[in-house]
């Protein structure tokens, strides 16, 4: 832990941390780097992402070139992985999913995942009282819901309002793509997951502000006169950022999930536009499966692939971070 | 008042409020969207006229303050849930009894299947702490947890139905029958990483205790050792937690198992009425989740302290977490 005290508006530090010199969180991560596993699992997750951003450069073919001469293809050259229903190449369509789950996850990870919790764990910590008794009777009553059931509910009812509402602020921007780019199915998904994402996160933290509060180097910074909003800033986020980093990469794999589930439930993203939901949902018909089962093996392993790949460098992370722990 | 009963206490007195807040949520929400019902029920061509004279008799027409007013007061007061629209007329535990059967049965089966493969294997990991074998392992039901249930069961159905032929498709006939096996198969095999590592932590821990030690030092086998004295302190508190915490993967692994089979069950029903808009029957499978969560969650707690003393669920000013 570093230690860390103001005098005179200068942050002085004690010798053996200046001597030190690495953060915590950078010695954990450079010690991650030595695991084999996962540095494997890094170069899944970041060739998939690649793919993602870069798939309107690196696709072959559109995400919705349709083609019915060439339906129901099997792996040639021209289609490596053959073509579906509509003639439309596999491999493109798979590279375009992974857009997809890119923009969900990021999105969630960042607002959900991170943000929420973050904010609302440390303001609950660090103010206790009214402030505190709300955000965790608030997080107490979401956490009793059914999340899928209720994530259901609110994108079936929600969808045609919020679709309402996108195309008059389109047209109010004079911006046809808004309502057409499949931008509205994204933040659907990426926001009823995150309205239900953020009381675990928050949960962690402030239990970790609860402890930290008390510390040393807290004190001596509330003592020395520092802002409530530099303690929190200077001294309690840069604590919390293990916490951070592994409660976030664990919650990776989930949100990648979702999507899949909210999407077959007919709520998350809507056809033409390509994701695995639509992907896997379409390989799983009857038709598919007997005929072409690499309709739904092809996106089912990556995704599969990719999910794994989160849940063993969350458990990497989890090892760096929190060493001791069984 | 201090203390554990203290807590348990508040928080029963909290349930109630919960499910206040729960029901008035789901309430708003359901009827707040576009479409009710009764224009699902009546599809494309529709008579004005009787149109409206339905959504008055079920007094769908009055703001939605109102409707929950009258709601919240029949439930309070008469126990009475509403009617069912999609399964005209019918109340709603006469229609989600049965389903639920279903889904308790199918659940019962996969914590078999969990339970049985992950307790032994958490606790044959623990035993070779050290060696490749124990992250191998653990690793290989990672992977299984790992798969979407929206792609395990086609994989399945396309391994053991198409190729194989050693199974129906689907559907449900009775507890004894193949088509339990690729529902089994799908609910169970991903909360088997869980249960294993939760053992795997609980065997660890106690194959350091003294009792332990002088098990081994009174000269008992060391298979003697682990089955009956270090696992008997790992399981009971490991299926506790497990039940507790993965009721909500179960229904949310349900709702698309049952969907995707065509099995009878809460999970698909859940789906099919939210389709169409099935106000009455939403609300209550909600309220009914919402209180199964807050009693599973509590209990999740109580075992929690009672294995590890140092778990602090009132914050009583000496930190800790």
């Amino acid at each position: 832990m570093t230690l860390e005290a103001t005098y005179a508006g200068k942050t002085v530090l004690p010798p053996e941390t200046r001597t030190g010199g690495e953060s915590p969180t950078r010695r954990a991560l450079r010690r991650l780097l030595r695991k084999k596993l996962a540095v494997i699992c890094l170069v899944v997750i970041a060739i998939f992402y690649a793919a993602g951003i870069l798939a309107p450069l690196i696709a072959p073919y559109g995400y919705n070139d349709q083609n019915l001469d060439l339906s129901f293809q099997g792996p040639s050259r021209q289609h490596v992985f053959g073509t579906d229903r509509l003639g439309r190449d596999t491999l493109s369509r798979n590279i375009f999913a992974a857009r997809t789950t890119v923009i969900v996850t990021l999105a969630t990870l960042a607002t959900g995942f991170i943000a929420l919790p973050v904010l609302l764990g440390l303001v609950a910590g660090y103010r206790r009282g009214f402030v505190d008794a709300a955000i965790n009777r608030s997080g107490e009553i979401l956490a009793s819901l059914p999340g899928l059931p209720m994530l259901l509910l609110i994108s079936a009812t929600m969808r045609p309002r919020f679709n309402g509402w996108l195309q008059d602020i389109g047209g109010w921007l004079h911006w046809q793509g808004l309502t057409t780019s499949g931008f509205s199915d994204y933040f659907l998904v990426f926001g009823v997951l995150s309205l239900f994402g953020w009381v675990g996160g928050m949960r962690l933290i402030r239990a970790q502000v609860l402890t930290l509060r008390r510390s040393e180097y807290v004190l001596a910074a509330e003592a020395s006169g520092a802002s409530t909003w530099r303690v929190l800033r200077r001294h309690l986020l840069p604590n919390l950022m293990p916490l951070i980093i592994v409660s976030a990469s664990s919650s990776l794999g989930a949100i990648a999930g979702s999507e899949i589930a909210l999407t077959f439930l007919g709520v998350g993203v809507q056809p033409p536009h390509a994701s695995f939901g639509v992907l896997i949902t379409d390989g799983a018909s009857r038709i598919a499966l007997e005929r072409h089962p690499e309709l739904l093996l092809v996106p089912g392993a990556i995704i599969a692939a990719l999910i794994f790949a989160f849940n063993l460098l969350g458990d990497a992370l989890n090892d760096v971070f929190t060493p001791g722990a069984v | 008042m201090q203390g554990l009963a203290g807590y348990v206490v508040r928080r029963l007195l909290f349930l109630p409020l919960v499910l206040l807040v729960v029901s008035f949520a789901a309430f708003y929400i359901t009827r707040w969207g576009p479409g009710d019902p009764i224009s699902v029920y009546s599809g494309q061509y529709r008579d004005p006229e009787a149109f409206a004279r339905v959504r008055h008799r079920y007094g769908l027409d009055q703001p939605i303050i109102e409707q929950y007013g009258i709601w919240l007061k029949n439930i309070t007061l008469h126990g009475d849930f509403g009617v069912s629209f999609q399964y005209r007329d019918r109340t709603i535990p006469e229609i989600i009894g049965p389903k639920i059967w279903v889904s308790a049965r199918l659940g019962v089966y996969a914590f078999i299947l969990t339970f049985l493969i992950g307790i032994p294997v958490g606790i044959f990991a623990a035993v070779k702490q050290g060696t490749w074998l124990d992250p191998f392992l653990i690793s290989v039901f990672l992977f299984f947890q790992s798969i979407p249930v929206l792609v395990s069961v086609p994989v399945l159905v396309l391994l053991l139905t198409v190729k194989l032929q050693l199974l129906p498709p689907g559907g449900f006939d009775g507890l004894f029958s193949l088509s339990m096996v690729i529902p089994t198969l799908a609910l169970g095999l991903p909360g088997i990483a869980g249960v294993a590592r939760l053992a795997r932590a609980m065997t660890l821990g106690a194959l350091h205790e003294d009792f332990v030690r002088t098990a081994r030092a009174k000269g008992l086998d060391e298979y003697t050792v682990i089955t009956r004295h270090v696992a008997r302190n790992a399981v009971a508190p490991v299926m506790t937690t497990v039940i507790g915490l993965s009721l909500v993967g179960l229904i949310e692994g349900a709702l698309i198992t049952e969907t995707l089979l065509g099995i009878p069950g809460i999970g698909a029903f859940i789906y099919q009425s939210v389709t169409a808009r099935d106000y009455n029957v939403i609300l209550t499978v909600v309220l009914l989740l919402a209180f199964a969560f807050v009693l599973a969650n509590l209990a999740v707690d109580l075992v929690l302290v009672a294995i590890d003393p140092r778990v602090r669920l009132v914050d009583d000013g000496r930190g800790g977490r």
